[in-house]
């Protein structure tokens, strides 16, 4: 199946991203250039982690005016999937193609670590190949990823099933020192409310193969891949 | 051609005003005999930075010399801006350690951010992809009040840099001691990998190319950083000295990383080299000396922050995120293009020239016209005096001898921040971008990066034992080379190469030069008898703060390959039921350990130690590694033996136990549990291959014995002294170090 990986100045898991859809997965995944518009004929767009423009401002705050992100938006609104990590999920909620924002991490330091987490909704394009219930355990690595929503709006989304992701401890119970950054409803990833945009603070690109420590971001790329390929 | 103008405004140049700027009166006279004349106030400046400690080198090259740079596998030794090692199928490992220490310590974030920013570029410009950084970090002790400002300015400063700019920092080693209260140290590695054959160079050559200026635009910052910051010692104005540090970007880094690697591979690239210490000046002088050219700068080209920068600051500034590359004649504008798709300033600020003289030109007059050599291999070289001090060294902190009792003296060992875990620390760095941390920073001896489309990994860790050197700084440089690499051999990788960060006080005292030239003999020594190539390096002298030297600190990192990633061992026991071993070269004492500097001992001298002993337990752990026949080697270090087991008992999947029978092995002795400097290694085994792999260290001449078995229930029990629940002694060694930061004592 065809991929669009987004490169923005700053991108920084592009080429993880390419490497565990082309590599690991056998996909067909091509960079996307910020300042072109085509979308190559991607069945998926992929934002990738990284610092877009440095995030010296808010983070995706300038990645959103990108070219790319004007086709990415038009994309959306079409029905296609888009899927955003870490600053990926960022550019996604600064562009509105998602709900809420991502701001400091209650320990207003950087965090790198392996997370567990619960799969909240497994009736979507992007986690149909998990069970629901089921924990998975992916890297996060971020300094902005605590989730914050209206809570009016917050309730919406619950009920909509849109929390896709939710941070919890191994045995997946939600405790709080299992929420790394602070996320309200310890949300880790969540999807608008036509299910075709997911944004999620983890790197399922960094969890394909056994020997870099765990191959659970394979599930949510097969998800993709079932449903659109 | 007329000699270059002083500028209207401009200061008188004279002794005096040379002393300002940190040259000696005979460097000043020297300088006045090369030019025949009395240098511009511009030249002076150049003149200062070129000539200082921290760019000539002109204490240490005389001992730099005698270092092995050589093997087989060596692509590119000393004299390039890193070191080349080819690790195999195609690929060349680039790697140097540099210092940024009297910046990170003037301000702490900054200092340490733009510190992996000049690594990153000095590997970079090679034509390498950075894919790993380090850092071996020295404080102060808890009890000085900066301190806590001091770690949390640099641990945020290198996590800053390095996770925006996409560089994996994949390991490293942090201490405290008081004798760096008022100097700490921040010494950053990195390495890169570019495919064989496809080396940049920084060797400038061709009358006519064009010299193009990319990057950050210039500005006032980090002026004289290289000369009165890095090369001078520390007194109460240090403080002041704060503008000279220089302000990191780490997004124009990373565009700037893009931008250079693809720049390379279009083969107009003839020389290339970061603008880092002492910025347009060095990169410039440097490239053409190397080439044994002349270069002709027109400095109203260079980009700028601001207007009516002067020639002399336009030339010493140390902005970041700048380069200098020699383009082929008429490729130019390809290159522009490329800098331009990345938003990049690429402009042609000058040409090399036949004629051997270093040129600038401002505003339609020459304001400096010096010959190239004169600024590089013609700088002063001096053979200092050396002599060891008349007493026994000052600064080891020893406690004075106390009885303690073994058990709690293990406790307190284990929560020490020399030994606790350094989780706090490293959770702040992205470890894992660019997807080849097999094995990243905490448990491990040595982080394991795999070689994409290879079956390969490579090792790579950073060491010093600075305690070590102040007793002994022979020895003490001796034992940090071999421990290095037995970290890395603990991977089961070979070691192929060092590259090393010299850190010493004031050089013109004699104890402070002897102190160095023994540390660079014991370097030397070491990596001859391992094999182990020194291909990179860096001298940071000056480390003292009102005339109180920090502990000699040479601080080596080693770069291992193994064959195959899937072979790797892993620092912690695996299944229970295997067998316990130990194999040690030496026995262990208490001198220069963590346990005499809380407990005190009597030991004062470190144990001599048989470099062909030290190369065979090596080749035992590469072989036994690549025989199959351990799950687990984890190198005794800080802390000592009864450490070391509960530090292999900690295995992140789910922690098991260990029992021994001390009492029967005898090594029930305070020197035993918690003595170093023996050269151990604990590891573990199935119960079938206990037999042929004492046979495998015994054929190397290897003291090679079973001490006690790997348990399924989580209980440390070293009989009849240590009987603790494993969990409760992760939980302190986990919680220490975050307890001992947040703490208001």
């Amino acid at each position: 199946m065809k991929w669009g990986v987004v490169r923005f100045p700053g991108s920084l898991d592009d080429n993880d991203s390419l490497w565990a859809l082309n590599e690991v997965m056998g996909q067909e995944a091509a960079i996307l250039w910020h300042k072109d518009t085509s979308l190559q004929g991607a069945r998926c767009v992929l934002l990738p982690g990284g610092f877009s423009y440095g995030d010296y401002l808010r983070c995706g705050a300038i990645a959103r005016f990108s070219p790319i992100m004007e086709s990415v938006a038009k994309f959306a609104a079409d029905g296609g999937l888009v899927i955003g990590t870490c600053n990926g999920f960022q550019v996604l909620c600064e562009a509105h193609l998602l709900p809420g924002v991502l701001t400091r991490n209650r320990t207003l330091s950087f965090i790198c670590d392996r997370v567990h987490v619960r799969v909240e909704n497994a009736r979507t394009p992007f986690t149909r190949a998990m069970r629901q219930g089921e924990v998975l355990t992916l890297p996060i690595k971020h300094g902005e990823g605590r989730y914050v929503a209206p809570e009016s709006e917050l309730r919406q989304m619950e009920e909509r099933g849109q929390i896709l992701l939710r941070y919890v401890d191994a045995e997946g119970r939600e405790t709080d020192d299992a929420n790394p950054n602070g996320a309200m409803h310890a949300i880790a990833g969540v999807a608008n409310d036509r299910f075709n945009v997911f944004g999620l603070m983890p790197h399922p690109e960094h969890a394909v193969e056994a020997m870099l420590g765990g191959e659970d971001g394979l599930k949510i790329f097969r998800s993709i891949v079932e449903s659109a390929g | 051609m007329s000699n270059p103008v002083c500028l209207p405004g401009e200061p008188r140049v004279d002794l005096p005003q040379a002393r300002a700027h940190g040259l000696s009166p005979d460097e000043f006279r020297n300088i006045e005999r090369i030019l025949g004349r009395t240098p511009t106030f511009t030249e002076l400046g150049v003149f200062s930075v070129m000539w200082s400690e921290h760019c000539s080198y002109k204490s240490s090259r005389k001992y730099l010399r005698t270092l092995p740079s050589r093997s087989e596998l060596v692509v590119q030794g000393p004299g390039e801006n890193a070191g080349a090692i080819d690790v195999g199928d195609g690929w060349v490992a680039v790697f140097k350690i540099e210092s940024h220490n009297h910046p990170s310590y003037v301000e702490p974030y900054q200092g340490a951010a733009t510190g992996v920013g000049g690594i990153l570029r000095d590997i970079f410009t090679m034509g390498a992809r950075p894919v790993a950084s380090m850092d071996s970090l020295k404080f102060g002790s808890f009890d000085h009040p900066r301190t806590r400002y001091l770690v949390g300015g640099v641990v945020g400063g290198i996590g800053g840099y390095g996770n925006c700019v996409g560089v994996p920092t994949v390991a490293g080693e942090v201490m405290f001691d008081a004798s760096y209260n008022g100097n700490i140290l921040v010494n950053a590695f990195c390495l890169g990998l570019a495919r064989s054959g496809e080396l940049m160079s920084a060797r400038a050559s061709g009358a006519g190319n064009p010299v193009l200026y990319v990057g950050s635009a210039t500005g006032r910052d980090g002026i004289h950083g290289a000369s009165l910051l890095a090369s001078a010692e520390f007194d109460a104005e240090s403080e002041s000295k704060r503008p000279t540090v220089q302000v990191g970007d780490p997004f124009t880094e990373k565009l700037l990383i893009e931008a250079c690697l693809e720049a390379g591979r279009t083969g107009a690239i003839v020389a290339i080299q970061d603008m880092g210490a002492a910025g347009l000046t060095s990169s410039s002088s440097e490239m053409a000396a190397r080439g044994a050219v002349g270069i002709d700068l027109d400095l109203d080209k260079v980009p700028l922050r601001e207007q009516n920068l002067t020639p002399y600051e336009i030339l010493l500034s140390e902005s970041q995120e700048r380069m200098l590359i020699v383009a082929q004649r008429g490729r130019e504008r390809e290159l522009q293009a490329i800098f331009e798709k990345w938003d990049l300033h690429a402009v042609v600020v000058g040409e090399i020239i036949a004629e051997p003289r270093w040129r600038a030109r401002w505003r339609g007059q020459m304001v400096a016209d010096i010959p190239v050599g004169a600024l590089a291999d013609e700088a002063p070289v001096y053979d200092r005096p050396a002599r060891p001090a008349d007493s026994r060294p000052r600064g080891i902190a020893c406690a004075p001898v106390r009885q303690m009792a073994a058990p709690e003296a293990f406790k307190a060992l284990l929560e020490n921040p020399n030994i606790a875990s350094k989780r706090w620390v490293f959770r702040q760095y992205d470890s894992i971008v660019q997807g080849n941390t097999v094995s990243g920073p905490g448990p491990g001896d040595a982080a394991v990066l795999r070689l994409k489309h290879s079956r390969r990994a490579l090792a790579i860790k950073v060491d010093s034992n600075p305690r070590a050197c102040a007793l002994d700084p022979y020895l003490g440089a001796i034992a940090t080379v071999v421990e290095a690499a037995r970290n890395v051999a603990c991977t089961g990788a070979r070691p192929v190469g060092i590259t090393n960060c010299l850190n010493y006080g004031n050089p013109e005292r004699p104890e402070i030069m002897w102190q160095f030239a023994e540390g660079v003999r014991g370097l030397g020594d070491a990596a001859r008898a391992l094999g182990t190539p020194v291909v990179s390096g860096n001298v940071s002298f000056y480390n003292e703060t009102e005339g109180r030297a920090i502990l000699p600190t040479p601080t080596i990192a080693v770069v291992g390959v193994m064959p195959d990633a899937a072979r790797r061992v892993a620092s912690f026991f695996k299944n229970p039921g295997d067998a316990i071993l130990i194999a040690r070269t030496n026995p262990p004492r208490l001198a220069a350990s963590e346990y005499a500097a809380m407990f005190g001992a009597s030991d004062e001298q470190l144990a001599p130690i048989d470099l062909n002993r030290e190369a065979a337990l090596v080749d035992a752990l590469v072989g036994a590694a690549e025989a199959g026949l351990i799950r687990s080697a984890h190198d005794v270090a800080e802390g000592g033996l009864a450490v070391a087991i509960a530090e292999a008992c900690f295995n992140p999947d789910g922690v098991v136990g260990a029992e021994a029978d001390l009492a029967a092995l005898g090594l029930t002795s305070t020197s035993e549990l918690f003595g170093e400097g023996a050269s151990t290694v604990v590891f573990s085994a199935a119960t079938g291959d206990v037999e042929q792999v004492t046979r495998l260290f015994g054929s190397r001449g290897i003291d090679c014995r079973t001490i006690g078995k790997v348990t399924a229930e989580a209980r440390l029990r070293l009989m009849p002294i240590i009987d603790e629940d494993v969990r409760a002694l992760r939980d302190k060694y986990e919680e220490a170090l975050p307890g001992r930061l947040a703490a208001n004592d």
